[in-house]
């Protein structure tokens, strides 16, 4: 397999978006073209989950190929629920790696708030199964919430950790313009004082309001090319030097223990050893928070903290900027907020410029290696990325 | 014999209880004060409402000018039975929430302006004017319309409410929904806060001035401006241009 390396990053305010699909796409793609270099490519990769459900549009990539002006080279969508995104990069990584092409452009898009939020939630649940779970009400919310309380029993987690979780990453978030929630939290506001239960109530208990992320809009994008192709740009050297993807059962019910995300576990461990380093080695991750629960239980999975140690390393505030393993520096999807289908290249984008030393008031410094975790499903389908800066 | 004109135009004098001040900690942390302002505060706070009537976002233009309408009249004495309460943060106004009594039993609100977004500022301070309606003054129910898609998240879905769509609400005559004492009295537990009395440096502070929002609602961004001028310098010079305008550059 050839080296495949990131040339181009761009990406577009997460928030409320009132454009269409394909110009959400298309811009963060411009962007990544411009910060590139590069006016071509030889492929186009897609990353979205709810078109044809959400916006009444179908055959995407085409719409974008020729939005971007790309046409006539090949283009199409990739879906993976919640790990659309990380997929496409998947496809992309495997086009150059094997020779197919030499640059690939990955950008993705959904646009969610064109829907309430009642809607988009029923439209997240149709990834769980169809006749043992989503006929019964169940909700990723709903999902999350019991996941959450075997944790706590478990391993001892409480809900001050994962208000913990939503502190650290709203701070986080603060510090990065494109990113849809910039609202100071405190755990004195949003647990301990006497108005918290109405300023941060239960959704699905014991998940409370600042423990989901938010409904956003959104589109990232990224351009993978050959080592010859990178070596003329005058761009830092980012190697996509891991990928990993594992899945699990459709329904939690029937993991031996549903308080383990094998799918997790066996993406990392595969992006880790094809990169040669160990999740020791990391010095800043993106993970899946769409709850606050994920983070935790994600950075154990991976290999970053022992299983049921996860909590005692964010309260030791390992996992904050300035800390041993800043986690989620872009503000998470708990923060800068989850556009689905656009979530997992966005996680690379913010890995990207951390790699560069481009991220700014939240540049951990002298970062080399980077790890994202994009989790779709519940923990049905993951693929992680290690990434390392080569000069 | 001289007849005193202004006499007859102001409204009735009646007596209503005062709303006792109350204050609450937010989910960042700051301590919110909601208080009820007397007339000579109207022209303290009239000027962090006027430029809201330009804000074509989320109905901040019609709210903003109905309510500086509403304010406006009751300082001049035109609005019978109206009270105003504001709420501060260090000072700061970030709400401003008036209604009036239609009768002894039923109360007419009228509007709700956060100042400062997020956080459920507004909520909170509508939660307030209900609190007032209900428990201060001893109303047994309370008209509303609302004139936003947020304020129809906040009052029509948060709090039960009942149809009475034969009574046309003071907010252009559209039919009303009312929240009942009994109804409140359900949902109060989850949605009004807030502890008294209020600390005495706190209140002071309040009273001492009615400062000026920090960060007042802004006409909507363009969230894509600032991708789209990396590579479209047209649309740039377009949107400056737009900006200048506007006043905003």
């Amino acid at each position: 397999m050839r080296e495949v390396y990131v040339v181009g990053i761009g990406i577009t305010s997460f928030a409320w978006l009132p454009y269409p699909l394909s110009e959400i796409a298309a811009y963060p793609a411009m962007v990544a073209l411009k910060d590139a270099g590069l006016s071509k490519v030889d492929h186009v990769y897609v990353a979205n989950m709810g078109s044809a459900w959400l916006n009444h549009q179908t055959g995407l990539a085409s719409a974008v190929v020729d939005s971007l002006s790309l046409t006539p080279v090949g283009a199409e969508v990739i879906e993976n629920g919640p790990a659309s995104g990380a997929s496409a990069i998947k496809q992309g990584f495997l086009a150059v790696a094997s020779g197919l092409h030499d640059v690939v452009l990955v950008t993705s898009a959904e646009r969610l708030r064109e829907v309430n939020n009642l809607e988009a939630t029923d439209f997240v649940a149709s990834l769980t199964h169809p006749l043992a779970e989503y006929i019964y009400g169940v909700t990723l919310p709903s999902l999350a919430a019991m996941f959450a309380r075997l944790y706590m029993q478990k391993y001892g987690v409480t809900e001050r950790h994962l208000a913990m979780v939503a502190v650290k990453n709203h701070d986080n978030a603060l510090l990065n313009s494109f990113a849809h929630l910039h609202e100071k939290i405190t755990l004195d506001g949003i647990l301990d004082s006497p108005e918290a239960m109405t300023n941060n109530p239960y959704v699905a208990e014991p998940l409370r309001f600042f423990d989901c992320c938010p409904v956003s809009d959104g589109g990232a994008c990224i351009i993978l090319a050959s080592a010859d192709v990178a070596k003329k740009l005058k761009k830092p050297l980012i190697r996509l030097a891991g990928v990993g993807q594992a899945t699990d059962t459709h329904c939690i019910h029937e993991r031996a223990e549903p308080t383990d995300l094998l799918a997790v576990r066996g993406a990392a461990a595969q992006a880790f050893k094809m990169a040669g380093v160990a999740p020791g080695d990391v010095d800043v991750a993106e993970l899946h928070d769409a709850f606050t629960i994920l983070e935790i239980v994600e950075s154990e999975e991976v290999g970053f903290f022992k299983k049921g140690e996860g909590h005692h390393a964010l309260e030791r505030g390992e996992t904050r900027l300035g800390g041993k393993l800043p986690i989620n520096t872009s503000g998470g999807l708990k923060a800068k907020g989850h556009p689905l289908g656009a979530t997992g290249v966005a996680q690379v984008h913010e890995i990207i410029l951390q790699l560069r030393g481009e991220a700014e008031k939240r540049q951990v410094e002298d970062a080399k290696i980077g790890f994202t975790c994009n989790f779709g499903g519940f923990g049905n389908n993951v693929v992680c990325f290690v990434f390392k800066r080569e000069n | 014999m001289s007849i005193d004109l202004e006499k007859i135009l102001r409204p009735i004098e009646n007596t209503i209880p005062p709303f006792p001040p109350k204050y609450m900690k937010l989910a960042g942390g700051e301590e919110m004060i909601i208080r009820q302002v007397s007339r000579e505060e109207i022209p303290d706070i009239l000027p962090h409402v006027e430029p809201l009537l330009h804000i074509e976002r989320d109905y901040y233009d019609i709210v903003a000018a109905r309510l500086y309408s509403e304010l406006l009249a009751y300082y001049r004495y035109r609005v019978q039975d109206e009270y105003v309460l504001v709420a501060q943060i260090n000072g700061e106004l970030v709400a401003v929430v008036n209604g009036r009594l239609l009768s002894k039993e039923v109360g007419m609100s009228y509007h709700t302006l956060a100042l400062r977004r997020g956080l459920r500022v507004g909520a909170h301070a509508f939660a307030a004017k209900m609190e007032y309606h209900f428990d201060i003054i001893g109303q047994k129910e309370v008209l509303i319309v609302a004139e936003s898609p947020i304020g129809f998240r906040r009052w029509m879905i948060e709090y039960s409410l009942e149809k009475r769509f034969h009574i046309p609400h003071e907010l252009g005559g559209v039919p009303s929904w009312a929240l009942t004492k009994e109804m409140f009295d359900k949902d109060r537990y989850a949605l009004v806060v807030g502890r008294r009395p209020v600390p005495q440096d706190l209140l002071a502070k309040a009273q001492a001035a009615i400062l000026p929002p920090t960060d007042p609602p802004r006409a909507p961004a363009d969230l894509l401006a600032a991708t789209r001028s990396m590579y479209d310098s047209t649309g740039t010079a377009l949107m400056a241009q737009r900006w200048k305008q506007e006043g905003m550059d």
